[in-house]
């Protein structure tokens, strides 16, 4: 319902950017509009999270698919825009670690090119 | 902004009971009355986020468990009791518990492998003071919590 998404290119990657809130209600639209990003060989994808006000745990589990997917093909994906409410949520399950998470859209995008996509 | 707090000793007690479909869109309604009753008891937005959440992800699991009724929707249940304490909130359905939050305690470590599912138990374990989980194989299953009020808002304010 009150989730937002705006896709675009920024050279050759795909930035996807969330808005609102991201629960279980919205999840599966989330789920797929991150597959539809990550298509083709190797995708480079970033996931702008600065507008997102909710973050739940189905949302967390997308997330971490499309990584896992973008990974499996080869590709790259990080994450910018991490707010307070988001990073709490990051920061209690571990994941403010194991997420490739970047301070900028600039930085995560040149990240990108600089990856191994190992994993 | 303040003028929906009303002094903790009168906001303080009281008792409401939601009942929600057993269905993903519902969720938002049930979110946004508790963190509507945390923000009249003094809770900080910090709290209120934090129990925003910890409601939600007991709702869904609720809702990912629940069975399908034979004979109609299932609902879920959420009792939202307040006192000059805190905020306790009881979510009930009728299904059984299937893992979905059997995790254990303390931060995880991935080891690799990132997780996709079962996180949450232990986000609720984490934003909340206190949570109890109880489930039989055919009895409903209930998750309590509470959160309990920053010192100086539950002695005056």
């Amino acid at each position: 319902m009150d989730l937002r998404l705006r896709v675009g290119t920024q050279g050759e990657a795909t930035v996807v950017e969330i808005g609102g809130e991201i629960d279980l209600h919205v999840a599966p639209r989330l789920r797929a509009e991150l597959l539809r990003a990550g298509e083709g060989d190797s995708p480079r994808v970033v996931v702008d999270l600065s507008e997102v006000s909710f973050l739940d745990s189905t949302g967390i589990g997308v997330l971490v698919g499309a990584l896992k997917r973008v990974r499996e093909k080869g590709g790259a994906l990080n994450f910018c825009g991490v707010q307070s409410r988001v990073r709490r949520v990051f920061e209690i399950t571990g994941l403010m670690r194991a997420l490739p998470i970047f301070e900028s859209r600039e930085a995560a995008l040149t990240a990108l090119w600089e990856e191994k996509a190992d994993g | 902004m303040d003028n929906l707090s009303l002094p903790v000793a009168e906001a303080a007690r009281g008792r409401i009971e939601l009942k929600i479909p057993a269905s993903a869109q519902w969720v938002r309604v049930a979110r946004l009355t508790v963190a509507g009753v945390a923000s009249r008891l003094h809770f900080g937005i910090g709290d209120v986020e934090d129990i925003k959440l910890a409601v939600a992800e007991a709702i869904n699991n609720a809702i990912l468990h629940a069975p399908v009724a034979p004979d109609g929707e299932a609902m879920v249940s959420i009792v939202i009791e307040s006192d000059s304490d805190g905020l306790w909130i009881i979510v009930t359905d009728e299904g059984r518990v299937q893992g979905g939050l059997s995790v254990e305690d303390g931060a995880p470590d991935f080891d690799g492998e990132l997780p996709e599912g079962g996180l949450g138990l232990l986000l609720i374990r984490s934003l909340m003071d206190e949570v109890s989980h109880e489930s039989g194989s055919h009895a409903d299953t209930v998750v309590k919590m509470f959160k309990r009020l920053p010192a100086r808002a539950a002695h005056g304010a």
